[in-house]
């Protein structure tokens, strides 16, 4: 547990250091969202109409930025390697390093949702629902992420491969989370949808590690 | 695995290969020139859908060759992974353009299919998306597959990107199922149902079995094709080899 948990605290502070990975995801989070209006138009009615979707594929294409330097920092200057050396097992150090990007992007992003709510014009009750399906989602992404960042490390314009390699395997979340919101904002309990959810997170929380400890061993035979 | 530790021999894979190839292409030939035959000029058409229910008979053996192509796909990588199995890393990454064209021919057969029937090229229905997200896996493997300089790592590290696939598959499919009941009523099912005549079920099998010889013929030459190209890669290798020397 204490090598787990030095690796996150490491990583995290090393994403607020630098202070690039927060501020982008969410710089880019608000700039997309704020693009929709502008594209379809201000009545407030399509904005609510289209409002969860449109946060919840925002945040989606967010918690990809980051995703790309999520081992390549540490495969660049040999750290994963020594990563890889250590008695803990890597599926082990995959995933504390998933916790940690994590907690530097998708946990952001669900806390500045509501706000973007306000803009799309959402109904306040929902946003309850919007942040849980965010913080059952988000972990997904990243779970799912760090195994396409690790088949990329090494490749040629590996940031535009990994958004083709991640993104089809995204759609159930997106679409998971998207319905939670409707149906809330419709009137009906949003709980299968939230269930469904924490369902794939275990799913990826319990295959993810291992394909993406799979993908990094690849990389550096 | 004797039976696939016997083919990890490329000498002797390429001479059955080589038997293989031309009875592949002939039952690929000849059934596919038998089933076009029943299926555009002997059936009949369809009571509903008139003349362009032949369309079926390319579209559907397609959409079949497309989820066929991604298990034999798997199962290749998965082979490749756990045994290094030399041929299955050059199968799987034979099989990929296949499988990714049979998926588009399905998606453009169904979208010609469509405009007539449903009066519209697309329509976000369940079996046409989930159809369109297998072209994207099949899309990132092949571009993964060639990323890097070393071949031997572009092969695994799309193993390893297919097998992931491969579980996502059903998951995919399932959301997409409940996406499209949520967003908007089962407007696009289609007339007929389960019990197809049998002088449309003929050519229907027909197309299927000579799409299926065509992959066989198809891949055999790019498995052969590949051996080649490592051959030359070696060769000049030990050239510049020499000439340094």
């Amino acid at each position: 547990m204490k090598p787990f948990l030095a690796i996150v605290r490491r990583d995290v502070r090393l994403a607020f250091r630098q202070g690039t990975d927060t501020l982008m995801t969410l710089a880019f989070f608000v700039i997309a969202v704020v693009l929709f209006p502008f594209g379809v138009g201000p009545e407030p009615n399509v904005l609510a109409r289209i409002g969860g979707g449109v946060v919840w594929v925002a945040a989606l294409l967010a918690s990809m930025l980051a995703l790309e330097r999520l081992f390549q920092t540490d495969y660049e200057d040999g750290g994963l390697e020594l990563l890889a050396l250590a008695p803990m097992p890597l599926q082990i150090v995959v995933l504390a390093k998933v916790l940690a990007h994590w907690l530097a992007t998708g946990l952001p992003l669900a806390v500045v949702a509501p706000m973007l709510g306000v803009l799309m014009n959402v109904p306040p009750d929902v946003f309850p629902v919007l942040v849980a399906a965010l913080l059952l989602g988000t972990p997904t992404l990243s779970l799912i992420g760090a195994i396409g960042a690790g088949l990329i490390l090494g490749a040629r314009r590996g940031g535009v491969l990994l958004a083709l390699l991640v993104l089809p395997l995204f759609i159930p979340v997106l679409v998971f989370g998207v319905s939670a919101v409707e149906v809330a904002a419709q009137g009906f309990s949003p709980k299968a949808s939230l269930l469904i959810l924490g369902g794939l997170l275990l799913a990826a929380l319990a295959l993810g590690p291992w394909a993406a400890a799979a993908a990094i061993r690849q990389a550096l035979e | 695995m004797k039976r696939l530790d016997w083919f990890a021999n490329p000498a002797r894979f390429l001479k059955v290969a080589r038997a293989v190839q031309p009875w592949a292409a002939g039952i690929a030939l000849g059934l596919g020139a038998a089933g076009l035959y029943l299926g555009l000029v002997a059936s009949p058409p369809d009571y509903q859908q008139g003349e362009s229910v032949r369309i079926m008979y390319v579209h559907v053996p397609a959409a079949w060759m497309a989820l066929f192509c991604y298990t034999m796909l798997a199962m290749a990588s998965a082979v490749a992974l756990i045994w290094k199995h030399p041929l299955a890393d050059l199968a799987a990454k034979a099989t990929a353009p296949v499988g990714a064209a049979f998926t588009f021919l399905a998606l453009l057969t169904g979208s010609l299919w469509g405009k007539p029937m449903w009066g519209t090229w697309w329509v976000w229905d369940a079996r046409l998306t989930s159809m369109l997200v297998l072209f994207f896996l099949y899309l990132g493997y092949i571009a993964l597959n060639g990323a890097f300089d070393d071949p031997a790592r572009g092969a695994k590290a799309s193993a390893v990107l297919a097998l992931v696939g491969f579980v996502n598959v059903p998951i995919i499919k399932f959301s997409v199922d409940w996406w499209n009941t949520l967003h908007q009523p089962a407007s696009v099912l289609r007339a007929g149902g389960p019990a197809i005549h049998e002088s449309m079920l003929a050519p229907l099998v027909l197309m299927a079995l000579a799409f299926k010889a065509y992959y066989v013929w198809v891949v055999l030459i790019r498995i052969r094709a590949e051996i080649a190209a490592g051959k030359i890669r070696a060769a000049r290798l030990r050239a510049t080899g020499s000439a340094a020397l």
